[in-house]
């Protein structure tokens, strides 16, 4: 089995660990290994906009992890890129490294009451997609598959944690 | 439209909103490709290059705003999208005026670029529908491809709207390539049998075994070869138009078989029995002499006087030159929509070359010289070098004989008509033995 850098940047939710690694596991046919780095994150934050670079971070785990076959990163800050306001996640698109943000996913951040199982299912697909990307994934037409894009929570609600079939035959091409 | 089908631009001098943004529509699978500025846009633009374009306003040296009405002067159909920073939304408000689809600010919400651009390809998609759906009821009731404002084709149009909403039998006569099929298809189009066929039927290129079974189709096993039952164009053309082209070149024994079925309205299928029925209209076209024909006994009078019930005469091209500007800048048109190609402007000298060109090709002729003129020529114009037959015209004006040109003339006919010398000799207005002694004077080879 592959093995697979599950890193975790100011990422607070600790019980959710085992379900994010059972998931690699089911999904990907990946162990991971949890590392907590030592890294200074103000160079990765912009003050102007209270948010971090996520290309830049993308980057920053390529140059320092690049044994492990792939490399997932969490963060409960929110990301940007400059042209966006926001971004969920970003992976490079057959490449190795991905990042997911839980920022946006918690219902508390739309003032909602929080509820823990919509947001580890939030997170499971968002970690899904991006890891998708880098498996060569795009964006698929299946409303409810995973690779299916959403700019908005709603949107990543509607989708299941699940590739379709034509995603899943793409995956295990790998 | 699949998405794989779109093709977005992205015009921005940063680097980085070029990639983030072709990396952002690449994962939803567009076609996309980029620009660090307008120069480079504009280059090489054609109509139907991009289908959305998204463009940063403040850029260097082209703003967002010029190019957006360059963009649109080439491409009305692209659909562009300006990006702004906040402090600029007034400029962006007039980008919209301009003719921008929409416009969004810096930095962009990633939910509401989905939604500009699934509103954008909805709106693609719902204009080519109209486009397409605009172009069949052209087709159906204008005289598409039928172009002209010379008094001669004006006529040739009252005749057209007198003639077709009655049953006449109609001949249309002209020369070859001044468009007597489009009239034939007008007069249809504009008839109440438009809702069934009009079946077209090339009597010169069959032989008559050929055309007898083309036109009243066979049983199976009617001869060699005919291993089904089939329909002959006759038959097609039940309830709808016939029409018969080149109908001087029928044989003797087809021209009674054409007779019986024009009186009786009833016929049977070569090798069968059974009586089948038909009701057509029938219009008929030649670029013979068809009076000669009847009096060298060739054709057959009565059939000439059940044919020649309302005639069409189509003059040719040379006798309505002030139609040839028209229909130049008409095929220009056409061919710029069918190549992708700018739209071209024929300069001055060449569009003196083509109204002084005699043109025994007729309208044919001219589109195809267009046609060329199209795929060799340079925007903004074509020149005459880019006519075909610039050079000859040219040749003609220097120290040659009246013989030299006169040979040079025949050459080019001939080739033009791939050596069929009937054709030949009557775009030339000649008889076919002075062609052959003409072809014997001068030495002139196929090559
Ligand atoms: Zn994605
Ligand atoms: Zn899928």
């Amino acid at each position: 089995m592959d093995q697979a850098a599950l890193i975790l940047l100011n990422f607070n939710a600790v019980s959710l660990y085992d379900k994010i690694t059972n998931n690699l596991k089911q999904h990907f046919n990946l162990n991971s290994r949890t590392i907590i780095p030592d890294i200074d994150l103000r160079k990765f934050y912009s003050e102007e906009r209270d948010q971090y670079y996520s290309t830049k971070l993308i980057e920053y785990a390529l140059l320092n992890y690049s044994e492990f076959k792939k490399i997932l990163m969490i963060t409960d800050f929110d990301l940007y890129v400059p042209v966006l306001t926001f971004v969920f996640g970003e992976a490079q698109l057959n490449g190795k490294a991905a990042i997911v943000s839980a920022h946006r996913l918690y219902p508390e951040f739309y003032g909602l009451p929080p509820n823990d199982e919509l947001f580890i299912s939030r997170l499971i697909k968002e970690i899904n997609h991006e890891l998708g990307h880098t498996y060569g994934l795009r964006h698929c037409f299946n409303f409810e598959c995973v690779m299916h894009s959403s700019s908005n929570v709603d949107e990543i609600d509607i989708k299941s944690e699940n590739f379709c079939n034509k995603c899943l035959e793409k995956l295990n091409l790998f | 439209m699949n998405n794989s089908d779109v093709k977005i631009l992205i015009v921005d001098d940063e680097q980085i909103v070029r990639e983030s943004l072709t990396h952002w529509f690449e994962e939803d699978g567009y076609q996309v490709s980029s620009a660090a500025d307008a120069f480079d846009v504009l280059k090489d633009l054609h109509p139907g290059k991009y289908d959305i374009m998204l463009v940063d306003i403040k850029m260097p040296k082209m703003s967002g705003l010029e190019l957006l009405e360059k963009v649109k002067e080439i491409d009305p159909d692209c659909i562009v999208i300006i990006i702004t920073a906040y402090a600029s939304v007034p400029s962006a408000v007039q980008a919209l005026k301009n003719g921008a689809f929409d416009y969004v600010t810096k930095p962009i919400d990633p939910d509401e670029l989905s939604h500009l651009i699934k509103n954008a390809i909805k709106q693609k998609k719902l204009k080519e529908e109209n486009v397409a759906l605009k172009a069949s009821i052209d087709e159906m009731f204008s005289f598409e491809g039928l172009i002209g404002e010379s008094p001669e084709m004006k006529k040739v149009f009252e005749l057209i709207k007198i003639v077709a909403p009655q049953d006449t039998t109609v001949m249309i006569r002209g020369e070859s390539g001044t468009g007597k099929e489009l009239i034939a298809r007008a007069i249809h189009m504009n008839s109440p049998r438009r809702y069934y066929p009009i079946i077209p039927v090339n009597c010169g290129a069959f032989t008559e075994t050929l055309l007898e079974s083309e036109l009243f189709g066979h049983e199976k096993g009617a001869f060699t070869g005919a291993q089904y039952r089939r329909k002959g164009k006759i038959e097609m053309a039940n309830g709808g138009t016939l029409f018969l082209d080149e109908v001087g070149s029928v044989s003797q024994k087809m021209q009674v078989e054409l007779l019986r079925v024009l009186e009786t309205k009833q016929f049977t299928r070569v090798g069968g029995t059974e009586i089948v029925k038909v009701d057509f209209r029938l219009i008929s076209a030649t670029n013979e002499n068809l009076e000669r024909l009847v009096e060298e006994g060739k054709f057959r009078e009565d059939l000439y006087y059940r044919l020649n019930v309302f005639t069409i005469y189509v003059p040719p091209l040379r006798e309505r030159r002030s139609d040839i500007p028209v229909l130049a800048n008409y095929f220009v048109q056409k061919f710029a929509r069918q190549m992708n190609k700018p739209i071209l402007k024929i300069s001055d000298e060449a569009m003196e070359i083509l109204l002084n060109h005699s043109w025994p090709g007729n309208v044919r002729e001219l589109e195809n010289a267009i046609e060329r003129a199209m795929v060799v020529g340079k925007p903004p114009e074509i020149k005459p070098s880019d006519l075909p037959f610039h050079l000859e015209k040219v040749n003609s004006f220097e120290s040659d004989s009246l013989e030299e040109v006169e040979k040079k003339h025949i050459q080019r006919v001939l080739s033009k008509y791939d050596w069929n010398i009937s054709k030949a000799a009557q775009a030339l207005n000649i008889d076919r033995v002075t062609l052959y002694n003409k072809i014997k004077k001068y030495g002139l080879q196929k090559n």
